[in-house]
């Protein structure tokens, strides 16, 4: 019986011509990659706001299901049930196409990640660039919103955006120069393999303070607290999304988590060494500890995302003015003094470029 | 037709659809977005050149900052419609002098026009590179030995142009004040508060 | 000197540092969130709910319509109307306590002479249509007949403190 199904399968299998057999395996890998990571995104929700219900010794949703596991299931189906309401005098079209194009960036991202040795959907030569050259177009989506609500609080919220991300980008583009300069090569595999050989060969240590750019850049980028003057609920409401509601708010909301993991997994690849194992030449090899797995991963980006909720919890927002300094003023400046210092140790043959 | 001659179509039109979008556009925002568009579907198209180091560029360089920019400028001016279609006639003939010119120099640049030079055959007598190849490497390797005068130069032009850019906009107002956050930041509690020692005086 | 500790200071990120700890602190400390259907914080004697008119014992309404608390009540919640009845009392043929227009500070319960209106430890209630938020005199009877016992333990626990 089953097997008659699979030759069944099998047939209608051969019947695709060739490029669509490709074509068709190729968005089966995609789903295989985008279904746990939205599902991953629907509960970072439920984990925020478990973290930071903690930390305010509160113990936060516990209703929807066991322990209010189903929590964000019951958030997105009422969401879904909402009525879109599109503005007066708005941008009709930009208005319902900005959600998209910030929900976009983040998830085609996930192309160039590897997971682990050899599970990527891409292993492109410039993925490094692929993903910066995406998180800059996320951004669009954000201005977009703004402009097209014909509202005054989304549009100060997006040129806020605008200048914002502007500025922590380039940051975020000079820490990860110093990841290239380290590794040789914008392949994240090749990446991820040049800080094989346990936790004192991973890229944080030489990298110590791109790696602190990199991930408080990361954090100002997704507007998160406490960088989320975009948002800025005490002055401007909402920001960019005050005039969403049902789904379209639902995206924007999925986007900002979606850039989260996606921030989250990318320090764990150039600063952490992604899947490998950090006991590896401190056990031995064939130890279950010491391989490389998708689990490494994994806990090394969790740690991250707890991060993100952690200064969510902790930090009250930032002044505009002292958000602008502190990306023009301090993280450029210190970022370029470091790229000085590792050429010297490139030339120099220190640290991990002692090879 | 392949999947490759597929994508080239739908981008190559996608382009030129965006292209004619930014100048019959009657919003200047929607303009904007359509270069961003244009980009977007150029950067594609490289892609399908193997040309991966400069499409990914274009769109972290042009689409990623230089339009967000521009769209920030754009989208705070008000700009009357009706005043920018003025003139339009008259700016026409420039604008297609100045269409003329570019492609002119493009034909003189690439050789002559054909479609063994230009059409979608040309794609398929390109160079195949294996997976290993890298653009980017190739790119950085020529830049810093043929052309390294040539850009270095162009670097030192662009570091004067972010010098003046700045210069300009860094005008001393000596009846302004400012609030300066670093100094905000580092201010201890003594220094907020003055306390002076008087004599007590009897009221009049 | 201090310039270096200033430096050395911002550039370990002592401060975010301490306040991460902080909150890192409370994420393993007790939670205190009342689980509310199901749990329910203490009440004091002296909780101000929902109003009720009491009774004496031989099932005689107490308030005698002196009108008291209509004067002291500060939101004109109350509403009272009154005349003789066959025996000679005064008593009220209506007592109207608008629970919009109330706000629960308990002046009504203090003037009352004979202990007559008081309010009582009920505050899960809802009205469902117009006018429900009009409590009568039937209903107010009806509450304080209900509650008698638990507004006669409440009034004998406040007692000692006045």
């Amino acid at each position: 019986m089953i097997d008659s199904f699979l030759a069944i399968g099998l047939d209608v299998w051969d019947w695709f011509p060739a490029d669509m057999q490709t074509l068709l395996f190729i968005i089966g890998k995609i789903l295989l990659i985008l279904l746990p990571l939205l599902l991953c995104v629907a509960y970072i929700t439920f984990a925020e706001r478990k973290v930071i219900g903690y930390m305010q010794s509160r113990i936060g949703p516990n209703r929807v299901g066991f322990r209010g596991w189903l929590q964000p299931i019951a958030d997105a189906l009422k969401l879904m049930f909402k009525e879109v309401i599109i503005p007066t005098k708005s941008d009709k079209y930009l208005f319902l196409i900005a959600p998209v194009l910030s929900i976009m960036p983040a998830l085609a991202a996930w192309a160039v990640i590897p997971f682990d040795r050899g599970v990527v959907l891409t292993d492109v030569n410039a993925g490094l660039l692929y993903v910066l050259a995406l998180t800059s177009i996320g951004v669009y989506g954000v201005i977009i919103a703004g402009w097209a609500s014909n509202s005054k609080y989304a549009i100060i919220s997006s040129l806020r955006v605008g200048a914002q991300i502007v500025a922590y980008e380039i940051a975020m583009g000079f820490a990860l120069v110093g990841v290239l300069m380290a590794s040789g090569s914008l392949n994240m595999s090749v990446i991820v393999e040049g800080q094989a050989g346990g936790i004192g060969s991973w890229y944080i240590w030489p990298l110590f303070p791109m790696f602190f750019v990199y991930f408080i850049s990361g954090v100002a980028e997704t507007n998160r607290a406490p960088f989320d003057v975009a948002e800025g609920e005490s002055e401007i409401v909402a920001g960019f999304h005050v005039e969403y509601s049902g789904m379209a708010f639902a995206i924007f909301f999925l986007a900002e988590y979606a850039n989260i993991i996606l921030i989250s997994a990318l320090t764990a690849l150039l600063f952490l060494g992604g899947w490998l194992s950090p006991f590896e030449g401190l056990l031995a090899a064939d130890h279950w500890l010491a391989g490389t797995s998708f689990f490494w991963f994994f806990a090394k980006a969790c740690i991250f995302a707890f991060c993100f909720l952690w200064f969510r919890a902790t930090f009250p927002r930032y002044r505009y003015d002292q958000i602008m300094r502190l990306g023009w003023k301090v993280f450029i400046p210190v970022t370029i003094v470091w790229l000085v210092v590792e050429a010297v140790m490139v030339v120099a043959e220190v640290g991990p470029w002692a090879v | 037709m392949t999947i490759i001659d597929f994508l080239f179509f739908l981008f190559a039109s996608g382009t030129i659809a965006s292209a004619l979008g930014v100048v019959a556009s009657k919003n200047p925002v929607h303009s904007a977005l359509y270069l961003v568009l244009t980009f977007v579907s150029c950067a594609a198209i490289w892609l399908l050149l193997e040309a991966e180091f400069l499409a990914i560029t274009l769109v972290l360089v042009y689409v990623g900052a230089v339009m967000v920019l521009f769209l920030f400028v754009v989208m705070m001016l008000d700009i009357k419609v009706a005043e920018m279609r003025e003139g339009f006639v008259s700016y026409l003939f420039v604008g297609f002098l100045i269409a003329f010119m570019m492609l002119a120099l493009m034909v003189y640049v690439v050789g002559p026009v054909g479609p063994d030079v230009m059409g979608i055959a040309a794609l398929d007598n390109a160079t195949r590179h294996t997976a290993e190849y890298s653009n980017t490497e190739a790119l950085g390797e020529i830049l810093y030995t043929d052309y390294v005068l040539a850009f270095e130069i162009a670097a030192i032009i662009l570091l004067v142009a972010i010098i003046a850019a700045i210069s300009l906009t860094l005008r001393r107002r000596p009846n302004t004040k400012h609030q300066s956050p670093a100094k905000q930041i580092k201010v201890k509690s003594d220094e907020r508060l003055k306390i002076i020692d008087s004599d007590a005086e009897e009221l009049k | 000197m201090n310039a270096i500790k200033y430096f050395i200071k911002s550039f370990s990120f002592w401060e975010l540092l301490k306040g991460l700890g902080v909150t890192g602190k409370y994420f393993f400390a007790k939670k205190i969130t009342v689980q509310y259907p199901e749990e329910k914080t203490p009440m004091s004697p002296r909780f101000r709910g929902l109003h009720a008119l009491r009774r004496y014992a031989n099932g005689e309404e107490r308030c005698i319509a002196c009108k008291l608390c209509e004067a002291v009540c500060p939101a004109l919640a109350i509403t009272i109307d009154s005349e003789e009845r066959e025996d000679g009392t005064r008593r009220t043929t209506r007592y109207d306590i608008d629970l919009f227009k109330c706000i629960y500070c308990g002046f009504c319960e203090e003037a009352c002479p004979v202990d007559a209106i008081v309010e009582t430890h009920i505050f899960e209630y809802h009205f469902e249509e117009h006018g429900q938020q009009i409590m009568t005199k039937e209903k107010l009877l009806e509450i304080g007949d209900k509650y008698e016992a638990e507004i006669a333990a409440n009034k004998q626990a406040d007692a000692v403190y006045r």
